[in-house]
Formats: structure tokens, sequence, C-alpha cells
């Protein structure tokens, strides 16, 4: 102590000691001060990179913050499941105004979206993209996925038709057909009711429910068609063509031929 | 088109052949026991030598007939394992979407039926089909008859039998549409409840009385069994015998042509070649009905589940049959009037049961309506070209119009999804078209008629054209026509020019008013009916240009000639 004590009064002593002090309170406060995670970090990123797609790509119709315009609504609440959703499927960003946005070819890497859905969804809470046991029909029983055939009849084939190709609505709307719709899409065009559908939320059909209901659409549609080709699966319309056009068309031309068939006599 | 039968070199020549009388035939004894009893030489002598004319419009009835008959073959297999019961059972069979799921005995018997009981998909598919193909042929059986005047005197009774068999056949397919109780025809049935339920004042009873209670009930589909396997189909089937019964009394008619007369027909006797003929159309129905049944997906049950009255699916059609009705109900405006605690649907109503009811009295009244028109009291039995008649074919041509139109409606929602347009577009456009579109196309076609007369006026005159374009020594062009054969001439000429009704005075000689027999309005409708026609050529006028021809347009120069003649054209068959 003899070394310290003898110090004390040297000139560098004091400023010596507001270095240490100034060093003990910055080490102190930094194990002690709110850590700034890798993965907040990348968050943030993730947001700034879905503003500024968003910018680009939505606001126009979006408003900067979301907030909406005359062009599109609001998208404060509608929860990231919603964006993933209308890009994931190619119907937004939009071609133009029109009745009702058809699905069209994703342009965005699903990157890019999750970037721009983080974004939407810092903006007001809302449905988030589901994990993939909460749509997947994997380990479904026959019993479970012919329940979700009858869920399926009684929810979504009054708009969506009796095989999910899609039925006509007033004015130019219509229900997609459900054939090249994948299952997370199904799940999250039911919790987030893009356009003309209904929500159907968790209160309505429960996780377990959709499952069903996913796994009977898949079922169907890996099931062969059973009695041959199914005429585009227009029902009774396009049988009522094929029995004119092959049935009775057809058995004319036999019978044309068959008439002008005679026996030659002398 | 009347045409007689071209005669094909390589058919086979048929002579009386004497039968060799030193072997005995062996069939020889089994015959002459027939005979003995049931006098079978004399029947097949009347029926084998009965002679039917050749043509291919002449075979569409035949197309019904058949898919009749394929119709009950195919039927007696598919009762066999149908339960017609709507007790409630849970669905254990082989189909794996439906696996325990609650449904009807009906719907499970059916699926039974599709995917357990082998060849019952198949047999269910040539079932469905042969019913489409059965009502499609009788229509177009229909519009044959219609359309050739074969209806006229003496075989309007037979013209009503048809019509039976129409309406019978109607409730035939769409009974057993009905049957499998799934949620395609559940929702049919619901239709059907509807238009029961919008007759006034009655309509909620007569839906009790049909349905043994409310919508759906539970007898609903034994009740339409019985319709559709006893009695229909036995209706269905004295009619057809009644319906043959009388082409073979009336004997068949033919389209006119050289020496066809209204005394005879001129065709080939049953044996051997019309049971040949005949026989292999049947075959050949048969066949087009097991290929469409084996290849093309009907009436798919197991995709449309279950009927549940809460339930409904988008794109929901009936049968094509009855595909007008439901474009009619789809289009029209939704009129309803209260009157004293009663609800009167004029909105089905009105295009549900009024227009059936007007399809057929209209349909039912048309022969004697034709013939207060114009008067024509003989009897025919030799076909008018549809041109010769002009009002009736544009009659009929509106008519398919406007059932096309309020079949197109009946599938407003697939129009609409498969051609990208609005619904609403589709559906005002039709209530302006189902107007519009008749009178088009009774304008447009009768206008064609007449312009068909008129060809033909001038190819009887002035014969075929040659397509050779001469020059005269002044420098004028001209093209040469050909004489046509005689036998088109006939053909061409061979109609009666129809005239229009007089107005028939009121008073008699001595000035005493008598009842008239034409009246001016009659007179003035008959005019309207028969009066356009473009009168044909007088024996004189043909006389005259084949005057004219001689010494006009003949071409000069045998081989120049003979070379026309070589590429003369067929007559025409139109």
């Amino acid at each position: 102590m003899k070394f310290l004590s003898k110090r004390r009064k040297h000139s560098a002593a004091k400023p010596l000691l507001l270095v240490l002090a100034l060093l003990a309170v910055g080490l102190g406060y930094s194990f002690v001060a709110p850590q700034q995670t890798s993965a907040e970090t990348e968050m943030t990123q993730q947001i700034e990179e879905g503003k500024a797609l968003f910018d680009v790509s939505c606001s126009s119709c979006h408003g900067l913050n979301g907030e909406g315009t005359t062009q599109g609504p609001s998208l404060i609440g509608v929860g990231a499941a919603s964006v993933d959703f209308q890009m994931g499927t190619g119907r937004m960003p939009a071609a133009r105004p029109e009745v009702q946005i058809p699905a069209r070819p994703v342009i965005y890497s699903q990157e890019q979206i999750d970037a721009v859905a983080a974004y939407v969804a810092s903006l007001g809470t809302g449905p988030e993209v589901p994990q993939e046991d909460q749509y997947s029909p994997e380990g479904l029983t026959a019993e479970e996925v012919a329940q979700g055939g009858a869920l399926f009849r009684a929810n979504c084939s009054a708009c969506h038709g009796i095989v999910g190709g899609g039925g006509a609505l007033p004015n130019g709307k219509y229900a997609p057909s459900l054939f090249e719709t994948e299952d997370v899409h199904i799940w999250e065009a039911m919790r987030t009711g893009p356009q003309q559908m209904p929500v159907f939320s968790k209160d309505v059909l429960h996780d377990e429910d959709v499952r069903k209901i996913i796994g009977f659409i898949d079922a169907q549609q890996d099931a062969p068609t059973y009695g041959g080709q199914p005429i585009g699966s227009n029902g009774p319309v396009s049988e009522g063509f094929w029995i004119f056009i092959v049935g009775i068309g057809g058995l004319i031309i036999v019978g044309g031929w068959i008439a002008k068939k005679g026996a030659r006599a002398r | 088109m009347a045409r007689p039968t071209t005669i094909g070199d390589a058919s086979p020549v048929i002579e009386p052949a004497v039968a060799p009388t030193t072997k005995r035939n062996p069939a020889a004894p089994a015959l002459k026991w027939g005979d003995d009893r049931v006098g079978l030489g004399k029947i097949s002598r009347f029926a084998l030598r009965k002679v039917f004319p050749d043509h291919w419009s002449f075979l569409l009835g035949e197309i019904a007939l058949y898919s009749f008959i394929i119709l009950l073959l195919t039927g007696v297999f598919l009762t066999i394992w149908f339960k017609p019961s709507m007790a409630e059972i849970e669905y254990d069979g082989t189909y794996q979407l439906l696996k325990g799921i609650p449904v009807s005995e009906a719907f499970a018997s059916t699926l039974h039926i599709s995917f357990d009981v082998r060849g019952g998909l198949l047999v269910r598919q040539i079932h469905h089909w042969a019913a489409l193909l059965f009502v499609a042929a009788a229509f177009v059986h229909m519009l044959r008859v219609f359309f050739t005047g074969a209806y006229r005197k003496p075989r309007e009774v037979n013209w009503l039998v048809g019509i039976g068999l129409m309406a019978l056949s109607t409730i035939a397919g769409f009974a057993g549409y009905s049957l499998p109780d799934d949620l395609l025809s559940g929702t049919g049935l619901r239709f059907a409840d509807g238009l029961i339920r919008s007759i006034p004042i009655i309509g909620t009873w007569a839906e009790f009385f049909v349905f043994g209670g409310e919508f759906p009930g539970e007898l609903i589909i034994a009740r339409l069994y019985m319709v559709h396997i006893l009695l229909v189909p036995g209706l269905l089937l004295g009619l057809v015998s009644l319906h043959l019964a009388l082409v073979v009394y009336h004997k068949h008619t033919q389209f006119p042509g050289a020496g066809r007369t209204e005394n005879n027909v001129v065709g080939y006797p049953v044996f051997p070649v019309y049971a040949a003929k005949a026989g292999g159309f049947f075959f050949v129905v048969f066949g087009f009905s097991v290929l469409l049944g084996g290849l093309v997906q009907i009436n798919p049950v197991w995709l449309y589940g279950p009927y549940d009255p809460a339930k409904v699916t988008a794109g929901s059609q009936p049968d094509w049959y009855m595909g007008w009705l439901e474009g009619a109900v789809r289009i029209m405006p939704g009129w309803e009037t209260h009157v004293l605690g009663t609800t009167w649907s004029w909105n089905v109503f009105l295009p549900g049961v009024g227009l059936m009811g007007l399809l057929f009295t209209l349909l039912g009244l048309w022969p004697f309506v034709e013939r207060w028109l114009t008067g024509d009291t003989r009897e025919h039995h030799l076909l008018q070209r549809p041109r010769n008649a002009p009002t009736r074919t544009a009659f009929g041509v509106a008519g398919m119009v406007c059932f096309a139109l309020f079949l197109i409606a009946g599938g407003n929602d697939i129009v609409a999804t498969r051609f990208g347009l609005s619904l609403n577009a589709i559906t005002v456009a039709l209530r302006v078209l189902v107007f519009l579109g008749p009178v088009i196309a009774f304008i447009v076609t009768k206008r064609i008629c007449l312009g068909l007369q008129r060809k033909d006026r001038e190819r009887v005159l002035h014969g075929s054209e040659t397509g050779i374009i001469q020059r005269s020594p002044g420098g004028g062009y001209s093209e040469p026509h050909l004489p046509i054969h005689e036998n088109e001439k006939f053909l061409l000429t061979q109609h009666v020019q129809r005239q229009p009704l007089e107005v028939s005075p009121d008073t008699d000689e001595n000035g005493v008013r008598i009842s008239q027999e034409v009246s001016s309005t009659r007179a003035r409708l008959s005019r309207w009916y028969l009066g356009h026609d473009v009168p044909k050529p007088t024996a004189a006028e043909i006389a005259e240009a084949d005057h004219h021809g001689e010494d006009g347009h003949e071409l000069e120069g045998q081989a120049e000639h003979q070379a026309l003649e070589d590429r003369q054209p067929e007559p025409a068959n139109d």
C-alpha cells in the first residue's frame, strides 16, 4: 500500500483517478444496461427493408404509412398473414385497380415478402403468419379428412364450388379456384378474409378444423378422377354440351352414313 | 336434302333368288309351328315387307328409342343395389373422402354401386348419359318433325303423343337425377319444391302433398323411385308403343323427290335392309353410350356429397332439359305480391310453372293453329322443305333461340367464371335478349327461307352456274348456265304453292247474314303466315326459259360443252 499512499499527491493522480472512475462506470454500465441483441438488430433491419419495399411498391395506393388512400385500404392491423397471402399469391402489388385483384405469378422472394409483412405487422397487431403445424394436414385420419369435406361443403363450396374450382359472385367478382392454392395461403385467406371472402376467425373454425378442410382440398386434388374425363368439372352444363355435340352430333354423322348406304337392285 | 338416296356401286346386289328346294330349311318346322298357332307368317309378311324411306333425320327418333332401351337395360342393373331410403347411416364404404360422414341410404347405395359393385360406375354413367341422350334425341326428333311439317294431317294425334312422351321423359329424367340424394340433386329437388310452392293459394299444401310434409321430409326419394322405375317407364313404354304403332298405321313420311308421291313410300323393306340398318344403328347408339359412360365422367355424386338442406353449392345446375327453366327463374326480376296474408311469388311461378305450361300448350296447339291459319285440310305424306314454310321455320328457329338463351341463363354463373364476365351484366343482357333474340331470329330466318325460295326459282329457270365467263364479240361478258336435271327441277317445283285464305262473304246470295267461314282477322293472319312465298315457276315459265336457253346462252363447240357436262355439279341437296 505504500506504493499508492506515497504517490497520492502526485500530479498525475487526479486525472488518472478520473480515468479509472470513468472506466469503472463505463464497464459497470455495460453490464447493467439493456442488451441490444443481434436478433433485434435483424428485426429492425427487416422492418426497414420492408418499409423500403413498401414505399416503392405499396405506398402509392396504401399510403406512405399504410394508412390507406382512396385507391387502397388501410393496412394498419391487417397483420403479417394478410401480407403473406396477398403478396405470396401474386395478388399484390396489383397491376391496376380492378373489380377483383386476380392471382398472378409472384415476383417477390419470400424474404422480401417477409420483410413487408414485418413492416405491416409493426403498424398494428393482426393475424400472424401461421406455423406449419397450424395448417399442415399432416397426420389427419381418413375420418378427419372426410369431416373436412363436410366443413368444406358447409362453409366454402357455396362460393368456391363443389370441388373448389371457383364460382361467380355479383358484378364481375368471383371466388377463385383453389386447385393451385397452397395450404398456408388457404389458412391465411380464411383468417384474414381477402377481397370478397369473409373472415373465418379462430372462434368460428379452430385451427384443427382448418387443417381438416385443407386436408380435404388436398386429398380431393390427389384423388383419381373416377369415371373418366371430368370435362372441366362444370357439372351438368358441360354434360349437356357433350351430349349434344358428341352424342347427337356423332350419331347424326353415323346416321347420315347409314342412310346413304343403299342396296343395289337390278 | 331431298335427293334420292345415292346408290353406291360397292353396295351388294340384292337379287331375288329361288331357294334351293332340295335342301330343307332346318328352321321350317319351328316356323310352321308358330305360323299354325299365332299366324306368324302373316304377321312377318306384313312386318318384314314394311318399307321405310332413307334419310338421316328419320334416324333421330330411333336414337331416342334405342337410348330408351339402353335405359331399361342399365336401369334394371342399378335397381339391384339401389336403396330408395332416406334413413341416415354412417358411410363406411370404399370412398375414403366420405368415410364416417352421415349419409342417407340412397346416397350410400349409390356410392356402393359406384365404387364397390363390379362395373357399377360404368353402368351408372351409361345410364345417365343415355338419359341425357334420350331427352336430347327426343327434342331433336321433335324439331325435325316440326320443321318438315310431318305433324300435319293425319299425324296430329301422333304429334300429341310425342309431346306426352317429351313431358314424361323430362319427368323421368328429373326423378332419376334426384334419386342419389346428393347435394346437387337435392338442390334441384329444392328448386322443384320452390316451383310447387309458388303455385298461388295451394302451393304450400301441394308441397305437403308431394313431400309428405315439409321439404325434404323422409318420403320423397321413395316416391320418386316409384315414379322413376315404375310409373313413368310404364307410361313411356305404352306411349312409345302407341307412337310406333301410329307410324306403322300412317306409314312413314318421306321427303319429296322424283317418284315419290302422297300415295307411296319409296325406301327399303324392313327385311333385310332396314333390319340391318336399324339393328346396326342400335349397336352404334349403345356403343356411343358405353364410350361416353366409360370415358367421360358424369354426375360424380361422391364429389357433391350427401344432401343437406343447409348447403348449396356454387355452380349447381340441373340437367340440360331443366336448365332452361332454371335460367328463366334466374333472370326473372323478384316480383312478389302479398294479398290477404298470402304470398304470390310471380318471380318463381311465371318463369317456372308458367313457362313450362306455355311451352307444352304451344306445342300441343300448334298443328291446329297452323291448320286454322292455312285452311289446309288435305292429308300430307310428303314432307315440306323448311324453306317452303318460311313462317313456320322462322317460328321454330325463334323458339330454339329463346330456349337456348334461357339455357345459357341457367348456366350464367358458369359463363361468368369461365369467360371472365360479370354475372349481373349477363343477367341483364339475357333479360333483354330472351325477348329480342327470338324476334331477330324470326326475321332473319324468314328472310333466309325466302332467299332460298328465290334461289330455287332462279335455278329452275336459269339452270346452274358454270363458272365460265364468256366474252361476246361486242365486248360484253356473260356466264352461261347449264340446265339442271329433270329430277332436281321436279324437286324444286313439286310443292304446292300455298295461297292465303280469302275473306269469305258474310251474307248469302240473297243478302241474308250467314256465319262467316273466314273472318277478316283470320284472312289477315293467313296472309301474314303464307303471303310472302316466292311464286314457284309455272310450267309456261319453265318452257319459256328452256326455249330461251337453247338459242341464247348455248355454248359453242362440242368439246367445250362436253367439258362442262363433265363438271356439272351434283343436284343440289340442301
